[in-house]
């Protein structure tokens, strides 16, 4: 807080009654008031019990757009980020990318930013529109046939994805493989608390599961960035009468098989690595992808192309009975947002990227963490993989863009040498994998990052 | 717009029976009020169904019916013309616009129904 | 073959329809590390299929794209219970300072402290505008504040071993949400009914309520703009037969510095921060929807919520939290917004908010209560219901009305919500427009009356300047095409 800003009211100088953002002058609201046919707006709000009205609030005075820009740079100065000469290696579910600057250009259009749902398709073709693009863009990077316009993010992606699946299966089983990330699971657990829906840990590697699953849930790349065996799990689910449920990282989509050619049934991803930033967790948007025939079963918003009275293209939304406005407590989800300003980054960012620049990014990305992760491997005490240099763990031992690295000691008192050199070192997942650090590395690493965070790893190390 | 050969549930579904066979639909009322219908989900063949028992649902753009067996017993046929062209219960609700067909369990329960006169007046 | 002039007419093709192969719109940089062993062919897909378009190509699309948009920014907005007020430029610029947009959220507290107490000061001010001090700011939307809401309900319940409550009252008047939170919180949907003025009838919910209640789920102001005149005997109400009351904040715009939730007697609500606190709608989301709870509840919180402690801030789990029900930390650069507005009015400011919200809905009904029906004939709070009843026995419904309207540059106001009212069109215009936009929308509105008369058809037509008249959606929804496909 800015000094001038705690000083008491009665010591500021006194200002005009009109704030910027209300127009109203004093004249006018007599006018209105006369107008309504009352002397004060004690009359429109008789029916606030008077004890009650008028309370005490301890906030305080309304800061200038001056005033308020500097707050802001003492609250930003008061973080660590590349702004402040950080280099970063975390990922775990978020992701460093270059934004290019078509995205935040596209950003800045008061018409896409200040619009509403498009309720009203006549006035809001431009939302629709894209909308229509984000969906396609979903469908061809996951090669699934049909898209929704957007969720939340995606772990509640996830999460619908597997009560969707409840309801096509009629079954009350969820199996999610065990080297999922913990967040996936924590929100399925919050979303289905209520719904009769169990859960039950699969092996990534199970040749074997029970018969009354509804569907196998697999993240893949995993939470340990590894790629599964999407193929071989969803026959497997299928000959049981399961769905396959996978939550992609799109990035690794540019490079890596899709779900859509393994016959999954449901896509989901977190779309933040799409031109989202990081903007500590949120908001992001989760993809959400499924085949043709389970539209129907599909949660959130969703826009289809049809033609006006004169017969020219147009785009509304659909298939709205499935929601919550028409279908009450019987929706396929309470869900009323697209988090349609996010699809639109996403649609933007593929839209630039492109078919060469999406392979560059997914190449890029796949490139710098190997070369990081075989650096980090020459270090003495360090080594690569979950069980330490064993890679064969059953869960295949590509891995995309993150990985696991054993530390020779705490990966959390590493981690705060780390820092003391502006480094943020990869996620300690102790919890996980004994002196585990899971570490990403994307394009926005350079070679000079991510030799300084080796060397920094290095020196630490030999100190432990 | 009530063919007298017909008769009604208050939920606004038809019958006719021809033998033990019952075709059921829904009335030119229920489809006005629906307004354009979007999308018909129907029973499989050789579900069991009691009377006044939900069997499936019907969609217009903005709004989703249950529909309700005016009769029961077994269905042994649906509509799939009304699956793959929805419109069909707007253009023509008691011919090409049936939804099912029921091998009825008791003839007695027609007469829970409403005759094209009586269901008639209860629309005012 | 002669090319045609049309300024009018508008190039709707699609990216995939644009692409050229070869054409591109950015570069990544070559790799600066020594080329890796790439991983097993058969891993890898050879089977992208994605537009080629140039840099301009791009920036071109999406702004015409943008042009064919009602918004804020150009258009007044007069959509009941959505609060489309002004969205402060401000606002967006500061919550994108890199030393916010870049921030991970795994990083250690002590790296993201200005963060974590932008957090804190918002969670104190929410607490206090609601008198609600227990404040999550982790559900990504109103509906997973409603829905966290619900569950920290359950679990208070559960607490003292009273876990057959298992019933959620509703007004027949409420959002769609609110019976479908409900259900996804396993409650049973009972609802209790308004009466003649707009009120929940206070007998039926005595009736209604008992030991089975966990919560009684009320919009205040109601989905009517109308403030519940009983409210402090409804909490009595519930609150005597062991349940919880929850209010559904879509409405605090009409509240700020008026009257605290709390006070009422309200154990539980939500606000959306894209509305009363003006972070952009976006077009659809993203969201925030905060969950403010009485002290009793607040261990029962989503996590995380930020804290401040000795040895600075933190994001903590709260003793008997219903857990996670989100990726991470909720929306934070729309909280980030919501911190800049509300630092921005400060208390004086936010209370002007209020007042002029309900000044200027009261002079629009006042307005137009001659021409339209109202739903309750009573003042308003920030929004009015209208009824189109008396033009729907003249041939027009409320719809028409609505598509009218698009055609002076007004965006339609929420039709046919809430659904206990016939022809509703609910008008909310918020602080932000001048009575010359008030005085504007009311002679349009008057006039749309007359045209009924003069010339329905122009009416029945609308809207007729748009980038498209109406679509057939029912078309849409036989044969959904949903995404671009090749062979089209």
């Amino acid at each position: 807080m800015t000094p001038s800003s705690n000083a008491p009211l009665t010591d500021r100088p006194a200002r005009s009654n009109n704030h910027p953002y209300i127009p109203s002058t004093d004249s006018e609201r007599a006018e209105m008031l006369s107008a309504i046919g009352v002397d004060s707006l004690e009359d429109l709000i008789a029916d606030i019990p008077p004890e009650h009205r008028h309370p005490r609030l301890n906030l305080a005075p309304g800061l200038s757009e001056q005033e308020l820009a500097a707050e802001f740079s003492s609250i930003a100065a008061e973080n660590s980020s590349s702004s402040n000469g950080y280099i970063s290696f975390l990922g775990a579910g978020a992701y460093r990318h270059y934004i290019p600057s078509t995205v935040r250009s596209i950003l800045q259009r008061g018409e896409f930013v200040t619009a509403y749902t498009p309720y009203q398709p006549e006035a809001a073709q431009g939302t629709l529109q894209v909308g229509f693009e984000f969906q396609t863009a979903v469908c061809q990077l996951t090669g699934m046939e049909v898209a929704n316009a957007g969720m939340y993010d995606g772990p509640t992606a996830f999460a619908e994805a597997c009560l969707m699946a409840a309801r096509l299966t009629k079954r009350s089983k969820v199996g999610v493989i065990s080297t999922s990330d913990t967040r996936l699971l924590e929100t399925l657990v919050a979303y289905s608390k209520y719904q009769d829906v169990e859960l039950v840990e699969v092996e990534p590697d199970a040749v074997e599961i029970p018969a009354d699953l509804a569907c196998v849930g697999i993240q893949n790349p995993n939470f340990f960035g590894q790629i599964e065996d999407v193929e071989r799990l969803t026959k497997l689910a299928h000959e049981n009468g399961a769905l396959s449920v996978v939550h992609v990282n799109p990035t690794a989509l540019g490079m890596f098989r899709s779900p859509g050619e393994f016959d999954v049934d449901i896509v989901t991803a977190e779309g933040q690595p799409l031109g989202v930033p990081l903007a500590f967790g949120g908001p992001y948007v989760g993809l959400f992808a499924c085949k043709k025939s389970h539209v129907r079963q599909m949660p959130g918003r969703i826009i289809g192309r049809t033609t006006d009275t004169r017969g020219r293209i147009g785009y509304a939304l659909t298939l709205q009975t499935r929601e919550q406005h028409i279908r009450r407590e019987r929706a396929t989800s309470n869900i009323c947002t697209s988090t349609q300003l996010i699809a639109l980054m996403v649609a933007a960012f593929v839209a630039t990227l492109g078919k060469q620049g999406m392979k560059d990014l997914a190449n890029l990305c796949y490139q710098k963490a190997h070369y990081a992760a075989a650096a980090i491997d020459r270090l003495p005490g360090f080594t690569l993989g979950r069980a330490g240099n064993d890679d064969s763990n059953g869960s295949g031992a590509t891995f995309f863009h993150e990985f696991v690295v054993r530390c020779p000691g705490s990966p959390g008192a590493i981690n705060s040498a780390l820092l003391k050199k502006k480094i943020i070192g990869g996620l300690d997942i102790f919890d996980r994998v004994d002196n585990g650090m899971l570490v990403c590395v994307t394009e926005a690493s350079s070679k000079a990052d991510i030799d300084r965070f080796v060397a920094a790893l290095g020196e630490i190390g030999a100190s432990q | 717009m009530y063919p007298d050969d017909l008769k009604y549930s208050k939920e606004h579904e038809w019958v006719r029976v021809d033998g033990n066979i019952a075709e059921i639909g829904v009335t030119v009322f229920a489809q006005d009020s629906l307004g354009d219908v979007v999308f018909v989900e129907l029973p499989e063949v050789g579900t069991k169904i009691r009377q006044f028992d939900k069997f499936g649902e019907i969609e217009s753009v903005k709004a989703v019916s249950d529909l309700y067996s005016p009769v029961g017993g077994t269905v042994i046929e649906v509509n799939s013309n009304t699956v793959d062209s929805p419109e069909t219960v707007n253009d023509d609700p008691y011919g090409r616009g049936w939804l099912i067909k029921v091998e009825l369990a008791d003839i007695g329960q027609l007469d829970a129904l409403m005759d094209s006169e009586t269901y008639e007046s209860s629309l005012e | 073959m002669t090319i045609v002039a049309n300024p009018g007419d508008i190039d709707r093709r699609l990216l995939m329809d644009r692409s050229v192969p070869g054409r591109r719109a950015f570069t990544l940089p070559e790799s600066d590390v020594p080329a890796q062993e790439m991983p097993d062919s058969s891993l890898l897909r050879d089977d992208l299929e994605l537009p080629e378009v140039s840099q301009l190509d791009v920036i071109r699309y999406f702004s015409v794209l943008s042009q064919l948009n009602f918004s804020i920014d150009t258009n007044f907005y007069p959509l009941g219970s959505c609060t489309m007020k002004y969205n402060p430029k401000i606002n967006d610029e500061l919550a994108s300072l890199p030393g916010l947009a870049d921030i991970h959220p795994l990083q250690p507290d002590e790296t993201v402290q200005g963060a974590l107490r932008l957090l804190t000061s918002l969670q104190d001010d929410l607490g206090e505008i609601t008198g609600l001090p227990g404040v999550s700011l982790a559900p990504l939307a109103g509906a997973q504040g409603e829905y966290a809401g619900l569950l920290i309900a359950r679990a208070y319940h559960e607490s003292r071993n009273d876990a057959g409550r298992t019933v959620a009252i509703i007004p027949d008047s409420a959002h769609g949400t609110n019976p479908a939170s409900a259900a996804m919180a396993g409650l049973d949907v009972v609802t209790v009914r308004s009466d003649d003025s707009g009120n929940v009838d206070v007998e039926d919910l005595r009736e209604l309520a008992d030991d089975r209640t966990a919560v009684f789920m009320l919009t205040i102001p109601s989905t009517l703009g109308l403030f519940e005149p009983n409210i402090l005997e409804i909490t009595k109400i519930i609150h005597d037969t062991g349940g919880l009351v929850y209010a559904d904040g879509a409405n605090l715009n009409a509240l700020l510095g008026l009257v605290k939730l709390g006070d009422l007697g309200v154990d539980i609500c939500h606000s959306n921060l894209h509305k009363t606190f003006s972070t952009p709608h976006g077009g659809g989301g993203p969201g925030s929807g905060p969950v403010m709870v009485s002290n009793e509840l607040a261990k029962f919180l989503p996590k995380p919520v930020a804290r401040k402690t000795e040895n600075g801030y933190v994001l903590a789990t709260p003793e008997s939290s219903i857990g996670a029900i989100n990726g991470f930390h909720g929306s934070f650069s729309i909280a980030a917004r919501a911190y800049a507005y509300i630092k921005a009015l400060g208390l004086e400011g936010l209370r002007s908010v209020s007042e002029n919200a309900i000044i200027g809905a009261n002079y629009i009904q006042a307005g137009l209560r001659d021409k339209y029906n109202l739903a309750a004939d009573r003042y308003c709070m920030h929004e009015t219901v209208l009824s189109a009843t008396r033009q729907k026995k003249r041939g027009v419904a409320g719809l028409d009305i609505a598509k009218r309207l698009l055609d002076f540059g007004i965006h339609a106001p929420t039709m046919y919500f809430p659904m206990i009212v016939d022809e509703a069109l609910m008008v909310e215009p918020t602080e932000s427009e001048s009575k010359e936009t008030l005085d504007h929308f009311i002679a349009v509105m008057r006039q749309i009356d007359d045209e009924i008369n003069s010339n329905p058809e122009l009416v029945h037509g609308a809207p007729h300047d748009l980038p498209v008249t109406r679509l057939d959606e029912a078309k849409a929804a036989r044969k959904p095409i949903l995404r671009w496909t090749a062979d089209e």
